[in-house]
């Protein structure tokens, strides 16, 4: 399986001569992300739901007769302890690993997984270029990707909004920027005319020239790519200009901490963000495991990972094993039922039949719209 | 040309710029004292903002009204601030005076990260709403090109730098700081108490510095641990760029970066905008090394 590779085969074999035999039995699903440092709660969740997959698994007996054991690595989301998480991973004999959660160690880890032949499921890496460039055969992922985004709002503003001239405000962040960039590509193509697009400085002490520029420039919607923090400033700072114009962002707007920042100002803010499927039995049964173990709410991409694992272990046991090309097409062709909806992967390694919505602010509350997108 | 808009620019750049020129007399004052540029006065403004929130939440609770909130929040920052000043200035930079001049310039650096450390772990690291307290002032409607926080701003800070310029000017006290500045062994002979003098100075400067930081929060509405770092940037450019040392100097410093970086942003494009303001710096610093309002000055390392 890893013959390519004397060493990670050495490393493998000194693994397995040191280990007790019934250790071989069962199937290793390595876990990377950060589990410990500041960005912890992005990643402990996942961890979480990948142990209650396993542990409802194991009680009905695994799967293909085997038990399956979590094997965790912190990355810390820091690319360079990332690489030597992946490089322990694949010596601890992991079959499949669910993770990394941010695109900077994924970036840094796929190489390595990729050499050792070992399938990767990332519940969080949103950056387009992991399976756009095509040079990760083996990586896959149950998020949305930042352009899918893009798609659905300059859709909608296409659409329903019916925009004619749009300005286009950024943090100057890869984020943020590949937002308005992908929007300003789409509509443009659809012949709407952009009268301004640049960035703003987000510690500024002042955003009003920007504001007044938009007030002359009179454009349908502002669409921006950015975080909450600087949307929260800019809208309340056109609305006390009395700019009254549309306001758009990506999912990292739709956030409570934004309605509680702008206030009243927030109300008709567009944003787009993953479809609500708590009302699926599963979503409920996901929720009801996590606040039943570890007695809160599910944090941050638990949904994600909890549906990543269930993916992976589908793709075993339909193959019978961990093959990786085996598993590979069992991913692509398997539909699998999950708390994000029934889901499967196309060539790229994205997760199709996965949603996303349009969310709109009314009376001080993100209220999903009749606009959405399923990614194929 | 739309004039409309030119106007609007000009207001919205003598704005930011009156934060600028707040801010900056803070870093000039001290510079023109004791030679140290206090890296720790940007968090100072950060601080003014924040004890503003939190007094102006408390008063909230028990329904004053608002223009009292605001009242009672500047004067409670600024009381607040000056004591931060003073403090700062006894414990992490007059056991340093006559040691060589890097040892309080890296003081100055660590209290900063001390105080951004100190509100992120007593307060908050995430963003928080700052609550409008800013009176209703219908008469602005019809003027269009100022909103009711630029002409605040605008108010307060002129109202500010006039006192400032007849305390400095007119008073015992404010004479007693210009000879300081000019010479303190010299002042000290004349029975001068420098001590007194440089406490008064950071005094002084803190409150300048917190009377920005809560203009900004009621302009912004939105305020972390971290906005201390860049308008303390900014402000320390404009102290640059009028020459510091130089109490006029900071005042058109800080105008000229404002209405640099309104134009720059309304007239080309918002990606410029800190490129430009520290482009100027370095313009001016190239052909006039001390600054727009500076004199020249004999080199005394």
């Amino acid at each position: 399986m890893r013959k390519g590779l004397s060493c990670f085969a050495a490393m493998a074999l000194c693994v397995a001569l040191g280990t007790p035999v019934q250790a071989a039995d069962t199937i290793k699903i390595g876990v990377q992300g950060a589990h410990s440092g500041d960005l912890a709660s992005y990643g402990v969740p996942s961890l979480n739901a990948v142990k209650i997959v396993i542990d409802q698994t194991n009680a009905r007996g695994g799967i293909l007769g085997r038990k399956v054991e979590v094997i965790a690595q912190d990355d810390q989301c820091k690319p360079e302890m990332a690489t030597n998480a992946a490089t322990k991973l694949i010596s601890d004999q992991s079959g499949v690993v669910v993770g990394p959660i941010c695109t900077g160690p994924t970036t840094a880890s796929l190489p390595i997984f990729n050499e050792a032949k070992i399938i990767v499921v990332s519940p969080t890496a949103t950056a387009p270029s992991l399976t756009e460039s095509g040079k990760h055969p083996l990586f896959f992922r149950t998020v949305a990707h930042d352009n899918a985004q893009a798609q659905l709002t300059s859709d909608f503003m296409l659409k329903k909004l019916k925009v004619k001239k749009v300005a286009y405000l950024h943090d100057n962040g890869e984020y943020g920027k590949g937002f308005t960039d992908n929007n300003r590509t789409m509509l443009e193509k659809a012949g709407v005319e952009t009268v301004l697009f640049e960035a703003v400085s987000p510690d500024a002490v002042d955003f009003s020239a920007v504001v007044r520029k938009i007030r002359r420039l009179k454009p349908d919607i502002v669409v921006f790519g950015g975080y909450q923090p600087v949307a929260s400033k800019l809208v309340q700072q056109m609305r006390r200009d009395r700019v009254k114009t549309p306001f758009i962002g990506p999912d990292g707007v739709k956030d409570e901490t934004f309605l509680k920042m702008t206030g009243k100002d927030s109300e008709g803010v567009y944003a787009s963000y993953p479809k609500d499927t708590s009302a699926l039995p599963l979503y409920k049964e996901a929720r009801e495991a996590h606040i039943k173990v570890y007695g809160s709410e599910p944090g941050f991409g638990y949904y994600n990972a909890y549906a990543a694992a269930q993916c992976l272990l589908a793709a075993i046991e339909k193959t019978g094993g961990i093959d990786t090309v085996k598993l590979q097409d069992a991913l692509r062709s398997t539909m699998v039922d999950t708390p994000l909806g029934k889901i499967s992967f196309n060539a790229k390694g994205d997760a199709s039949g996965m949603a996303l919505s349009i969310y709109q602010v009314q009376n001080g509350k993100f209220v999903e719209l009749d606009h959405s997108l399923t990614l194929q | 040309m739309d004039i409309q808009f030119f106007i609007e620019l000009f207001f919205g750049g003598l704005t930011r710029g009156s934060i600028y020129a707040l801010i900056a007399l803070g870093y000039t004052l001290v510079y023109g004292i004791i030679e140290l540029i206090n890296f720790a006065h940007g968090e100072v403004y950060m601080l003014g903002a924040f004890t503003a929130l939190l007094v102006a939440g408390v008063l909230g609770i028990y329904g004053f009204p608002f223009g009292g909130i605001l009242i009672v929040a500047t004067l409670a920052a600024i009381v607040w601030c000056a004591a931060y000043g003073y403090t700062l200035e006894k414990v992490a930079y007059k056991p340093l005076r006559g040691a060589p001049r890097l040892s309080p310039l890296i003081s100055a650096i660590g209290m900063s990260i001390f105080l951004q450390n100190y509100v992120l772990l007593a307060q908050t690291s995430d963003f928080v709403p700052f609550p409008n307290l800013l009176p209703e002032m219908p008469f602005l409607d019809s003027i269009e090109v100022l909103s009711p926080s630029n002409f605040l701003i605008l108010l307060v800070s002129t109202l500010a730098m006039v006192a400032l310029t007849v305390f400095i000017r007119h008073t015992r006290m404010g004479k007693a700081m210009r000879a300081t500045a000019q010479n303190r062994k010299m002042a000290l002979l004349l029975g001068i108490n420098a001590d007194k003098i440089i406490s008064l100075t950071f005094i002084i400067g803190s409150s300048l510095a917190a009377l920005g930081g809560v203009l900004i929060a009621s302009h912004m509405q939105v305020i972390n641990y971290n906005i201390g770092f860049l308008a303390g940037l900014k402000a320390f450019t404009a102290a640059v760029l009028g020459g510091i040392g130089s109490i006029p100097g900071a005042m058109v410093g800080g105008l000229v970066l404002g209405l640099a970086e309104s134009f720059a942003t309304g007239y080309f494009s918002g990606n410029y905008e800190d490129i430009l303001a520290f482009g100027i710096l370095i313009l001016i610093l190239i052909f006039r090394p001390d600054g727009i309002l500076g004199k020249a000055k004999v080199q005394k390392v």
